[in-house]
């Protein structure tokens, strides 16, 4: 067992059926992520890749094949894979401080005191620059900022695996890079194991050790691994220019428009 | 609003205003002045907000005394009301024993009635629309019989309780009861169907228990919709207990309305009807000012 990956998708194959339709959204899915590795999922809408995060999160349970972490199956939710849900998904009647320690009180409320999970709350909310508005509620701060508490609550759980489901796509392009910063920082402090769902090639070009393109549906499955070859710490300034991260952005734009081209039923 | 307001005045007195050059806005702050005029929008939206039914009111009064000032009139007018209650008017609180009571016996007497039958109501309504929210079977099991029991106006419940309680004081609970659990179950389940997903897989990722869920996410993401429920039903309830009253005696501001047209006090009669339309107008504020203190922040996104 020694040799077994970190993190596995086993021949992942997911069949949702509503009424007397099915429709097969993956299908044999086979992917391995090492500890500490940032992994982008990227393909065009509707190609099952939330479904691949939410199946790794154990919000669904996949028809085929089988998730393991570090040996064990992946059968149910758990704070092992917190996520940073798309839309924040922070609760409303709860303030920043609130969100966080909701997570952190029911996650280590055996292993830590009342005054190590404040600090712990506190430590986190300092980690995504969110401390001084501790008392505000979600819908008195900014988009950005809301996913800055979705993310210091995922963080705080500890996770083995951090899931990141287009955490960035509904926020503005400044604020976007802002966070992304904020991110790649968090990554090279914490050494977290990131999945990170995208459809912003650039993102996931400036963030990952490896891109992994998604076929279109149904049945999609992974087309192509990408290895990011460029030394962290990254600057987006820097990359620009940078003859790897050209090469990279272009693998996975060829990979999007040429050959996986989106049918027309979407644009 | 206010800062361009307090700078207007000057160039207005002045003649013809100009279009506001940023220099002469700069060059007025007297302190005395800015206070008045701070004031005075405030002053004038309270007027605005308080005139119009104040006027009506006065119209509506000064209407009814033409209608009704004339010798032989079947109701009596207004300044007739006042003068034959001036006494039960100024003094609520008198009590000769029996059902001769001031006001405030009678509205205390029915408001604690409707307190015990509400509260029930509100404990019973809020656990079944949970229950109905959250389990598809006890949806499909008990939404057509709520549906076809709502629609049973509350005085029809009353014989059948009397002879099931053999005692008007429960019976009277009892329709306070029937009558307002429903609009709390069918808005309690309706926001429990309606709470986002997102936050049930939150609820999941972290790993709440049946009982966190319910106190931490089911409660508070449904408390909007419980008190839209509770206003309807707080509501129903006081139009309920008049009606009730009336038929079971007794002191209860029902009862006591009931008791004046049956002695012909015609004046009675109004200044009750008075007090009814205010205490309940006072239930659905109160209720409606606690719900938006419990719910603040709840319905925002």
């Amino acid at each position: 067992m020694s040799t077994a990956p970190y993190l596995r998708f086993q021949q992942i194959g997911m069949t949702f059926s509503r009424g007397g339709t099915s429709s097969e959204v993956l299908r044999d899915v086979d992917l391995k992520i090492d500890r500490g590795e940032f992994v982008s999922v990227i393909g065009h809408s509707g190609c099952g890749k939330s479904t691949l995060l939410n199946i790794l999160g154990g919000l669904l349970k996949s028809t085929t094949g089988e998730v393991f972490l570090e040996g064990d199956v992946v059968d149910a939710p758990g704070p092992d894979r917190a996520i940073v849900f798309q839309n924040h998904s922070l609760l409303p009647w709860l303030t920043v401080y609130g969100n966080v320690a909701i997570a952190v009180d029911k996650v280590s409320g055996k292993t830590r005191s009342k005054a190590e999970r404040h600090d712990w709350v506190m430590h986190n909310l300092d980690l995504v620059q969110m401390a001084q508005a501790r008392d505000k509620r979600p819908n008195e701060v900014s988009g950005g900022m809301k996913q800055r508490v979705g993310i210091a609550r995922a963080l705080a759980m500890e996770p083995k695996v951090l899931l990141m489901d287009e955490p960035f796509g509904a926020l503005d392009a400044l604020t976007r890079a802002h966070l992304q910063d904020s991110v790649m920082d968090i990554h090279a402090r914490l050494g977290n194991t990131v999945m990170m769902i995208t459809h912003d090639v650039d993102e996931a070009v400036l963030l990952s050790d490896r891109i992994v393109m998604m076929t279109n549906g149904p049945a999609a499955t992974i087309g192509e691994v990408l290895a990011i070859d460029l030394p962290r710490p990254r600057r987006r300034l820097d990359l620009a220019t940078n003859a790897e991260y050209v090469r990279c952005r272009a693998a996975v734009l060829e990979f999007l428009y040429a050959r996986h081209r989106l049918p027309a039923r979407a644009a | 609003m206010t800062r361009t307001a307090h700078a207007l005045p000057a160039p207005a007195a002045a003649g013809h205003a100009v279009d506001a050059p940023s220099a002469t806005i700069v060059a007025l702050p007297a302190r005395h002045v800015r206070l008045a005029t701070r004031l005075a929008p405030a002053l004038s939206s309270l007027a605005a907000r308080t005139l119009p039914p104040l006027i009506v009111l006065v119209a509506a009064l000064v209407g009814w005394e033409l209608l009704c000032g004339h010798p032989g009139a079947r109701l009596p007018a207004p300044s007739k009301v006042v003068a034959d209650t001036w006494d039960f008017i100024v003094d609520p609180f008198y009590d000769n024993g029996g059902i001769d009571k001031g006001a405030f016996w009678h509205i205390a007497r029915s408001l604690s009635r409707v307190a015990v039958g509400f509260s029930i109501a509100a404990v019973v309504g809020i656990a079944l629309g949970v229950l109905v929210g959250q389990s598809v079977w006890a949806m499909r099991g008990l939404d057509p019989l709520f549906q076809v029991l709502r629609t049973i106006p509350p005085l029809a419940w009353l014989p059948l309780s009397l002879a099931g309680f053999r005692d008007s004081g429960p019976s009277a609970i009892f329709v306070i009861f029937i009558t307002s659990v429903w609009p709390i179950i069918i808005n309690t389940s309706v926001g429990v169907r309606n709470i986002p997903q997102d936050y049930r897989d939150v609820a999941a990722v972290i790993c709440l228990s049946w009982w966190e869920v319910f106190v931490k996410i089911t409660l508070p993401a449904t408390v909007p919709y419980i008190f839209t429920g509770l206003r309807i039903g707080v509501g129903l309830s006081w139009l309920a207990i008049i009606a009730a009253e009336m038929l079971i005696g007794g002191v209860g501001i029902g009862f006591f309305i009931w008791d004046a047209w049956n002695s012909s006090r015609i004046s009675d009669i109004i200044v009750a009807l008075v007090y009814v339309g205010i205490v309940g107008f006072l239930l659905d504020r109160l209720i409606a000012t606690v719900g938006g203190f419990v719910s603040r922040g709840t319905t925002a996104n």
